[in-house]
């Protein structure tokens, strides 16, 4: 029907309370970000810990080791020590029976000591000119509920670690982007003619860079530094910002309040940041919403290609490579970081999208 | 009119409502065949939620009740594929601003001809040829050439003379009119009630008219209702209610514009000189194309004296605006501009700041002049800021505070945004945000037009006020001889750029010498006063 469209009466129409997206993206963001923050502290293994005997653990809630794990290491450790073991468990603490041909050397049970299951073995009885020993050796508890990755260290806790470093990567370059671009954005926007034209055929060449080289030239002349990421990343990301901006003030120039401003005699400084930057926040708040999540994407593809975070440090991206290079084997080393990148990924752009219809 | 025709549609007690805001309390109203019904009430009088709520066009949230009857059929229960078949050919709607009614992507003679195909099952050809005729009887011309044309490469007034073809396209036995003149100039609107009459006197058509402007209403309507906070106030045949009005509303609705003011200050000294001001503005076409200049004023030369009013009239386009930027050195213009005597030609932008404060400006649009992002103490001190730096916030704040009051709002308003005001605050905002630096010229660019009547005149008494109380000299632009007259001591007409007449109010009001001057007098008549 190509009937003229009824003008819908607009003034009645605010107030619409479906905002429970924004709300929950929210939520997911706070508990992510505050998960990464405390999670650490509390795992009670570092990131950078590597438990050799715990090689590619499958994530669980209970704690380690199990029954099986005992036997194992037991086994394991009478064959290096040449000794047959009987052993009772008793709680939280092994009894051992040590029976040998020669006499024991007391220090091979820091072998016990060294391992990643058992504290420092007690010595309770000598029988047999030392032949016979009787040991106790309390376990130690550990829980991996995310697993451990190929080296044996807690996936929990590398992630939320990992976390840390995308999250304050992307808030940090999103930052940089934000603050050149709104600047030369509004300048140029605001100038106008010539100024504004040669600004932003600065922004085409710039653009016409491809990004991996320019961040390869910069680790080449810099060396690797954890810093570069957010310039590099930041340098690229201020062009889109920079255009949007830009295309705001164009608008907001015309409007009778930036004329009511010039009249009054305001400077262009104050009439930049007095009138336009604020009536330009609702989309360059929804676009930031939406560079965050670009930046991280970012930051993971240049640490894949071994450009970015260093080991031990990690980030999702590195994170989610490893995953994906044990996709048959383990596959939680995949699925846990990539739920965390996924979550806010998501709830970053849904939350750009719920800002742009509010702008 | 014969009343005993049979009603065509009835209203029963409809209600609309969004959320626990009443939009229409109750109405109640009957259009009779052949019929022109004129709804009439200030914006936000819920004259038009009245009519799409009838019509079911409401969006989704809206709550409707009540019962509306189309030759004895209830619209509100009818099914959706009834109802859209009603729509647009026995019902059809004209609504006020017509660029946005049609769509830009469609020649005018497809969108006409759309709605002959869907609604009256035309062949192509044939509804070629009708929607031809169509724009005929609209009082286009050329039809034949205009079928071809975007709604963009038409003016406002044949714009509207197109949608008003779509409307009656299939002959509709009731049109509605939302405020069909309200976005045209005076001597189009005029056109277009003479158009909208004729159609209904030619087609037998019954009509709901939609205006805030009793003026318009009274050539056309045969009964009028008066709506006001979503009630009826007064309804009855328009001869009675202009000769007889019952309600006080529709008194104060009725009430023209103050005539002619009284005091004349002669021998004051000359405050602005204009001479032969020009401004062009250059367009710039693609990259291959020539430079074109578009000249916005040409050889205009004005003088003001202190404490007077000068008026300046022209249809929407004419430079008024321009003219008025150009004299405050806000574009840049060619030609002489003295103010207080001194040659403002060579100032550049840090030279004028400190002249900035004794001339100031008002726009039109108090919706727009005001940043939403802004606490109206910090839109009303602005210029404070600016000339006098030193002063602490708290200092601003009692400034602003008294500013306030002297445009008659309440202070405690100050902590408030913009968008929490009605537009009459709004403008009064914007007056304070002038009125603070204590200018000497202010130039108030359409300062009422977006307002309603009653709201306008207690404008135009604020700034009169202000002027006897500063002794400012105002220059008043608007497309409203009714609001120039009233306003202003000497008028210049203004007409594609330039100058036409000029003279004292009187003169010009009593005996206009341009055949311009008198056509847009002619037209101010039939519409506003009579």
């Amino acid at each position: 029907m190509n009937e003229p469209a009824p003008a819908m009466p607009i003034s009645f129409t605010a107030g619409a309370t479906r905002n429970w997206p924004l709300r929950v993206s929210l939520f997911i963001l706070g508990s992510i970000a505050l998960l990464c923050l405390i999670g650490p502290l509390v795992s009670g293994h570092p990131y950078d810990q590597v438990y050799r005997d715990y090689v590619l653990v499958r994530p669980s809630l209970f704690a380690h080791p199990d029954a099986s794990e005992i036997d194992n290491a037991i086994a394991a450790i009478a064959r290096r020590m040449h000794v047959h073991i009987e052993a009772t468990r008793d709680g939280e603490t092994m009894h051992l029976t040590l029976d040998a041909e020669k006499p024991v050397d007391p220090r091979v049970l820091r072998a016990f000591a060294r391992s990643d299951l058992f504290a420092p073995a007690h010595i309770a009885a000598t029988e047999d000119e030392g032949r016979r020993l009787e040991i106790d050796v309390p376990l130690k508890r550990m829980v991996f509920l995310f697993g451990t990755d190929a080296n044996g260290r807690d996936l929990f806790t590398r992630v939320l670690i990992a976390g840390r470093i995308s999250l304050a990567v992307g808030l940090l370059a999103s930052f940089v982007a934000l603050t050149i671009g709104v600047a030369y954005g509004a300048v140029a926007g605001y100038a106008g003619g010539r100024i504004d034209s040669l600004m932003m055929r600065a922004i085409e060449i710039v653009y016409a860079l491809p990004f991996i080289f320019f961040v390869i030239v910069l680790v080449m002349v810099f060396g690797r530094h954890f810093v570069l990421i957010f310039v590099a990343i930041g340098a690229v990301e201020w062009l889109d910002m920079a255009r949007i901006v830009r295309g705001q003030t164009l608008s907001i120039k015309q409007r009778d309040f930036v004329a009511a401003a010039e009249a009054l005699g305001a400077t262009t400084p104050a009439i930049l940041w007095r009138h336009v930057i604020p009536n330009a926040a609702g989309p360059i708040a929804a676009y930031l919403a939406v560079l965050v999540p670009r930046v991280i994407l970012l930051e993971s593809f240049v640490s894949f290609l071994g450009l970015g975070v260093q080991e031990p440090l990690t980030s999702w991206g590195v994170l989610v490579a490893d995953g994906a290079r044990n996709i048959q084997g383990s596959i939680h080393l995949l699925i846990f970081p990539a739920l965390f990148l996924g979550a806010t990924l998501g709830a970053l752009q849904s939350l750009g999208d719920g800002w742009r219809a509010r702008a | 009119m014969d009343v005993s025709a049979e009603p065509l549609l009835q209203l029963r007690d409809l209600r609309v409502s969004y959320g626990a805001t009443l939009a229409v309390k109750g109405l109640s109203l009957t259009v009779r065949r052949g019929e022109t019904a004129a709804i009439v009430g200030e914006s936000g009088s819920g004259k038009s939620q009245t009519v799409l709520a009838a019509l079911r066009l409401l969006p989704r949230h809206a709550h409707t009740s009540g019962s509306v009857l189309f030759e004895g059929m209830e619209l509100l229960t009818l099914s959706q594929k009834r109802l859209d078949s009603l729509l647009g050919r026995r019902i059809a709607m004209v609504f006020q601003e017509p660029m946005s009614s049609l769509d830009p992507l469609f020649t005018v003679g497809s969108q006409i001809g759309a709605v002959l195909r869907l609604k009256a099952g035309l062949p192509r050809r044939a509804a070629y040829a009708r929607a031809k005729e169509l724009l005929d009887l609209a009082g286009i011309a050329e039809p034949g050439r205009r079928l071809h044309a975007y709604p963009h490469e038409l003016s406002g007034g044949q714009r509207q003379r197109v949608a008003i073809a779509m409307a009656i396209a299939c002959n509709p036995d009731l049109l509605i009119a939302d405020e069909p003149t309200t976005a045209l100039d005076v001597t189009v609107a005029a056109k277009i009630l003479d158009l909208l009459a004729k159609l209904k006197q030619s087609l037998g058509m019954a009509m709901i008219f939609i205006s805030h402007d009793l003026g318009i209403v009274r050539r056309i309507a045969d009964t009028i209702h008066v709506m006001r906070n979503g009630e009826i106030v007064e309804s009855g045949a328009a001869t009675k209610i202009f000769a007889n009005p019952r309600h006080d509303y529709t008194r104060v609705l009725l009430e023209n514009m103050p005539r002619a003011r009284s005091h004349a200050r002669r021998d004051a000294p000359v405050l602005l000189r204009a001479v032969n001001i020009g401004v062009k503005f250059t367009l710039r076409g693609s990259l291959f194309e020539a430079k074109r200049a578009f000249t916005a004023v040409a050889g205009v030369s004005l003088c003001l004296d202190q404490g007077r009013t000068l008026g300046l009239v022209g249809e929407s386009g004419s430079g008024k605006s321009t003219l008025a930027r150009a004299l405050l050195k806000l574009v840049p213009a060619s030609g002489r501009i003295s103010f207080d005597g001194r040659d403002l030609a060579g100032l550049d932008r840090a030279a004028m700041r400190p002249l900035r404060r004794s001339m100031q400006l008002v726009f039109q649009d108090p919706y727009g002049s005001l940043s939403p992002c802004m606490r109206v103490s910090d839109i009303v001190t602005e210029g404070l800021r600016v000339h006098d730096p030193a002063i602490s916030r708290k200092q601003r704040e009692t400034r602003a505070a008294l500013a306030l009051e002297e445009v008659l709002l309440d202070p405690e308003l100050r902590h408030r945004f913009p968008q929490e005001l009605s537009g009459g605050q709004r403008q009064r905002v914007a007056i304070a945000r002038a009125m603070i630096l204590k200018p000497r010229l202010v130039v108030l660019d359409e300062p009422t037009s977006a307002l309603d009547r009653t709201v306008q005149i207690g404008i135009l008494a604020l700034l009169e006020d202000l002027q006897d109380a500063h002794g400012l000299a105002y220059v008043l632009i608007s497309h409203d001889l009714a609001v120039i007259r009233a306003a202003s001591d000497e008028i210049a007409v203004m007409k594609d750029g330039r100058i036409v007449e000029q003279g004292p109010t009187q003169d010009i009001v009593e005996r206009p010498r341009e055949p311009y001057t008198r056509s847009l007098l002619a037209a101010a008549l039939q519409t506003g006063e009579a």
